[in-house]
């Protein structure tokens, strides 16, 4: 049985996790791969965490990434990032969206918002970070952020034999192709 | 050709290709989205929000007797409510094939419990498949109703949250158009009187004899051999975390059927196997049934009988072997669920919260989030539809054991038409005292956006008459004057409302009637309400911190060195501007 690869991608509703999984997780069955997803959002409708788990490979069994089973994970927001941090893979590589969002209990002022993240998982972990609102918004549309997220995972994860660009035309806005396959490549472009 | 669904997708494509025709639900996580999509098939399924799982069962049971292929689906709890029809359906059986979808959530992802509902299929006796993937629901779907049909009973298909919301291959066909049978008139069938209960007693006693037969040859019960020193049986998506755990070198019996349970099957597993281990979610119910029939094997002594089950549990439960997994010392904040900006519910909290010497009952949806700080707001949550009834039990001890406090009962729309309104006829009934609040958001929210029967429209999208709650509340017998409509925005107005209702020695009704911020508005609610985009602002020269408006506990603003309110999510419902003491917050123009 070949390995089973495991992806996270971590963030807080409306970040546009869900529609970076869709295109994923369409990309690897035109691959060919046998693939599970399963998405975890918060009771809340707005402001809780949402989690997409994306396994492919030959054969896939448990629709679900077990602690320490990562080989990727997408963290659309810091805090997220260390939220999830136990699922790496010792040699995993975490990719996160330098940007804070900061939960009711922070804005309320009973928390505060953990402090150095970026450091200490970079310090114990593979980590790449990038500001991927900041590259959006640089290829002319903040909205694509979780596109240019998508790019870099496909590119770390070295998934670039699949024809990407055909499956992002087919799930974008009509109109909005062009703008989001070169957020695609800005986000590739991250991973050297 | 295969498409990429989520396992209640799959129940959907497979109701659909075996020619099911009727369809009602009550929506609930993680069920709700089986009736969204089956909507999909309108042209052909006739489908319905009903007001309960009762009803919604009932609906099916109808439609089957009627000749057609039927189904029912809710969220485990919602069993519960449905249990009176299901277990006198288990004695008269079916015409048209029924199944009933019962969707437990293992883990309490978003409920109150996370009961076990493959008692019910033992309890009840009725025949019980459980799919692990999403193809097996589909197929487990087309299955369930030819077994009904065949059997003479009505199915359960039980599904947990990780089946219904994880999303695999599933193959596609074709619709088989299933026309009605034609109707005969059974009455020793289908009246449960004694006479006739006594009989299909019996027969359903021959029936299940039959189905254990069924079971132990059923394609969907099937072993696979491979090493024998370790034997696993398994079941539902734990098979699939076992299946990954234990690998390819031991042997599997993974059963598809669970209800009754193939014994024989089993027993030649267990013969074979050297080490039986069962691994399954939540209770041992398979378990049980194994070791009573006197075979030996491995389930709960190191199985965890609650929560969710996953790869890593299962892994450390059978080898012991705990991966190490990467650390930080740090902590990150939590995101728990709260009430949106501008949601209705806040202003009535806020109002309510200020209310001394009462007693708060509530119910299930959204405005639960009214009993988290820092409104605390609420102090019970059983079921839906149990504020007003278990209001008005403590509202009468409270009396008869000579104590002025009251009760403050707390109910949605969609949760009073579930069945608040049977609780309100009791408190009216029975003469009781409690304050009931039924607080109208136009919409079921919790489970995101369904119509019920205050909405005006049905889950088809036909525009339909809707109930009205003052009139029903008249009709039920609330007095013309106890009964207030209010805007829970309005916070003044809100309170006194609150301090007439709680000033009365009768049943009083409050209806906070105000749409829920995230809906999609009607024509109506237009023309009913002003919602047109609106913002607030704090003005910093005006503002002390005394951090008041914080304290409504609406996530648009934010409390740092400086209280702000973030543009963004704020719709300008004007609450912290009506709390602030020093005209601090402004509408912005």
């Amino acid at each position: 049985m070949g390995e089973i690869k495991n992806i996270l991608l971590v963030g807080v509703g409306g970040q546009g996790t869900i529609l970076a999984s869709k295109i994923l997780s369409e990309g690897l069955i035109q691959a060919g791969y046998d693939v599970k997803m399963s998405e975890i959002h918060g009771m809340s409708q707005r402001g809780g965490n949402v989690s997409t788990q994306i396994r492919f490979g030959d054969k896939v069994y448990s629709p679900i990434v077990g602690k320490g089973e990562a080989n990727i994970i997408v963290a659309f927001e810091k805090m997220e990032a260390l939220r999830w941090f136990e699922y790496l893979k010792d040699d995993g590589i975490m990719v996160i969206n330098d940007f804070e969002i900061p939960s009711v209990p922070i804005q309320q002022g009973t928390a505060k918002y953990p402090e150095g993240i970026l450091e200490d998982l970079a310090a114990k972990a593979k980590v790449l970070v990038f500001k991927a609102g900041e590259i959006a918004e640089k290829v002319g549309n903040a909205r694509t952020m979780n596109i240019v997220l998508l790019g870099a995972l496909t590119k770390a994860m070295d998934l670039q034999g699949i024809d990407w660009e055909s499956v992002i035309m087919a799930n974008v806005k009509k109109g909005l192709e062009d703008i989001n396959i070169k957020a695609f490549h800005a986000g590739a472009d991250q991973v050297k | 050709m295969k498409v990429l669904m989520t396992g209640n997708e799959a129940i959907v494509r497979g109701a659909y290709e075996a020619g099911l025709t009727i369809a009602s639900a009550y929506p609930g996580t993680p069920s709700t989205e089986i009736l969204e999509n089956l909507v999909n098939y309108k042209d052909d399924i006739y489908c319905e929000w009903a007001p309960n799982e009762k009803v919604a069962l009932e609906v099916a049971i109808g439609a089957s007797i009627a000749g057609a292929r039927s189904m029912a689906a809710m969220k485990h709890v919602g069993v519960n409510v449905a249990a009176d029809p299901l277990f006198t359906f288990a004695y008269t059986g079916v015409t048209g094939g029924c199944v009933l979808v019962s969707a437990d959530d293992p883990g309490m992802h978003s409920s109150q419990n996370e009961q076990d509902n493959r008692n019910y299929a033992t309890a009840a006796r009725i025949l019980m498949l459980e799919p692990s993937d999403s193809q097996e629901a589909k197929d487990f779907m087309m299955l369930g109703l030819e077994l009904s049909e065949r059997f003479d009973t009505p199915v359960m298909i039980r599904m947990t949250t990780r089946v219904c919301h994880s999303k695999s291959m599933v193959e596609i066909g074709t619709r088989v158009e299933k026309p009605l049978i034609p109707y005969e008139r059974k009455i020793a069938k289908y009246v449960a009187t004694p006479a006739n209960g006594k009989v299909l007693r019996k027969q359903l006693i021959d029936r299940l004899k039959r189905m254990e037969k069924y079971s132990n040859t059923a394609p969907i019960n099937k072993a696979e051999y491979n090493d024998t020193k370790i034997g696993v049986i398994s079941a539902g998506i734990a098979y699939q975390y076992a299946r990954e755990v234990f690998g390819e070198e031991a042997s599997y019996l993974k059963l598809g059927m669970t209800f009754p349970m193939p014994m024989d099957l089993i027993t030649e597993f267990a013969g074979k196997v050297e080490k039986l281990y069962v691994i399954e979610e939540m209770d041992p119910y398979m378990e049980n049934q194994i070791k009573m029939a006197g075979i030996q094997c491995i389930g709960k002594e190191i199985i965890p009988e609650m929560d969710e089950l996953n790869t890593d549990i299962v892994r450390k439960a059978v080898f012991g072997t705990d991966t190490g997994v990467l650390q930080s010392e740090k902590v990150a904040v939590g995101r728990p669920p709260v009430l949106c900006a501008g949601c209705p519910h806040r202003g009535f909290f806020y109002a309510l919260r200020k209310k001394k010497n009462i007693i708060i009952t509530g119910d299930i949806g959204c405005y639960t989030l009214g009993s988290a700080a820092p409104l605390s707001a609420m102090d019970t949550c059983f079921c839906m539809g149990g504020s007003i009834s278990a209001g008005h039990g403590a509202a009468m001890a409270l009396k008869k054991g000579g104590s002025d406090k009251k009760v403050v009962a707390v109910i949605g729309d969609s949760t009073f038409f579930h069945s608040g309104v049977n609780s309100l006829m009791d408190v009216v009934y029975n003469k009781g005292n409690s304050v009931s609040v039924i607080l109208d958001n136009r919409i079921t929210a919790m489970t995101g956006h369904q119509d019920n029967p205050g909405t005006g429209y049905t889950l088809m999208g036909e525009s339909t008459r809707e109930v009205d709650i003052p009139m029903l509340c008249r009709a039920i017998g609330i007095k013309d004057e106890n009964i207030y409509t209010v805007n829970p925005l309005l916070l003044d107005e809100t309170g006194k409302v609150l301090d007439e209702a709680l000033s009365k020695d009768e049943p009083a009704v409050i209806i906070a009637r105000y749409p829920c911020v995230l809906k999609a508005f009607t024509d109506q609610d237009k023309e009913e309400f002003d919602l047109r985009p609106k913002k607030c602002y704090i003005d910093q020269e005006k503002c002390t911190k005394c951090k008041v408006c914080v304290k409504t506990g609406c996530p648009a603003i934010f409390s740092g060195e400086q209280i702000t309110i973030d543009q963004g999510p704020c719709t300008g419902c004007t609450v912290c501007m009506q709390v602030c003491k020093f005209d601090a917050i402004r509408e912005v123009e």
